[in-house]
């Protein structure tokens, strides 16, 4: 994990009752994830609003994840699901600013699932690593072609 | 209410074109329910506009304001200064509010973010439906509370039509026939001697066959300063 490049940033959106346990949970079994990952307790991922979502990558976010129940199991009965349609809509937002979509993934993780959901932060790292960071980030399309130079480099 | 959808954003975004000040104005009334101009549509366009013009290279100041309803003056008035500092005014109201602000504001500049698509209601959640032709002269009371001006694809006054088929109307198998819903519901309530009466031709000029639409209400008015 020492190689791991701490300036992206990872903003995880997790559901209290699940996610934000099983996050919990892997730091009791002592399981390390990368740091890049910022944790954002919610009620439920029926609270996850689409301008949350925008608002961090605005902010300069490289990519969000939104990790809430197994289908079936939520808290609420379908905020998870509610979620998931959300998460599909900013997908559409981005393509349509000109981000890539795989920035954002929704996530089904149960309180007892501390390594899924290590690996599945270490998934959403290699995703912006494979992209790069998020270019508003970078002051727009100008800085993206410097990052890819940079990366390529 | 109004329905309303928002337009394809490579649409808005040549609308705005050139400006670098824009204020996207939301309305809180009809386009609020049906989720296409409220304060959270406005706030997700104005972030999705600062996003997409940073990533082109050429970065626009854009804000977002919700007013309670477009299409009176008096809420207009509130975002008077934030209007008259703004290039482009990108309104997220319905036609009525656009034009509103125009009309109230004569030096904005104001493009539609929204295509008002028609009167109706939400059937279930996320699905909204027409339901009123703002005719001027309804006839729901003949009808069992079914329009047959809206809702029958021909508008027919004595239907249903050969095209009925199966309850459902021959231009789309998802339109349900409005006639076999009048014939349903009046036959339900016993009242099926009302389709015994021959409708004559629908007078149009309460419509749009007349021109632009008024009503004046003397009662209501203020009165004028002597």
């Amino acid at each position: 994990m020492s190689d791991v490049n701490t300036d992206y940033q990872i903003v995880a959106f997790c559901c209290q009752y699940c996610a934000y346990a099983a996050a919990d949970l892997a730091g009791g079994l002592r399981l390390q994830y990368p740091p890049n990952v910022k944790i954002i307790q919610i009620p439920c991922t029926g609270k996850m609003d689409v301008l949350y979502a925008l608002q961090a990558f605005e902010a300069g976010a490289d990519a969000v994840m939104v990790a809430g129940c197994m289908p079936g199991d939520c808290h609420f009965l379908e905020g998870n699901l509610n979620a998931m349609r959300r998460v599909e809509r900013v997908k559409d937002l981005l393509r349509q600013i000109g981000l890539e979509a795989e920035r954002i993934k929704m996530f089904h993780i149960s309180s007892s699932m501390a390594s899924q959901f290590v690996s599945a932060t270490e998934e959403m790292l290699r995703t912006v690593e494979k992209l790069g960071p998020n270019p508003l980030r970078m002051n727009g399309k100008a800085s993206r072609k410097e990052t890819h130079v940079r990366r390529v480099s | 209410m109004i329905i309303a959808e928002q337009k394809p954003f490579e649409e808005v975004k040549s609308l705005v074109g050139e400006a670098q000040k824009i204020l996207v104005v939301g309305c809180g009334t009809c386009v609020t329910v049906c989720f296409a101009g409220g304060a959270r549509e406005a706030a997700i366009l104005a972030a999705s506009l600062r996003m997409a013009s940073k990533l082109d290279g050429d970065p626009k100041d854009v804000t977002d304001v919700t007013v309670q309803r477009q299409c009176e003056w008096e809420y207009l008035d509130t975002i008077a200064e934030q209007v008259n500092e703004a290039d482009l005014i990108l309104s997220l109201g319905c036609g009525i509010g656009v034009q509103a602000i125009a009309e109230h504001f004569p030096k904005a500049w104001v493009v539609p973010g929204l295509n008002t698509s028609f009167l109706g209601l939400p059937v279930e959640q996320g699905v909204w439906v027409e339901r009123c032709a703002a005719c001027g002269d309804c006839i729901l009371g003949l009808t069992a509370g079914i329009c047959p001006i809206a809702r029958c694809s021909k508008s027919l006054l004595n239907g249903p039509c050969g095209g009925s088929q199966d309850g459902h109307c021959e231009v789309n198998e998802d339109i349900p026939c409005a006639w076999q819903l009048i014939y349903d519901r009046l036959k339900s309530l016993d009242k099926l001697e009302l389709l015994s009466e021959i409708r004559p031709p629908k007078n149009w000029r309460t419509s749009r066959d007349g021109g632009p639409r008024k009503i004046v209400r003397p009662d209501l008015r203020l009165c004028e300063e002597e």
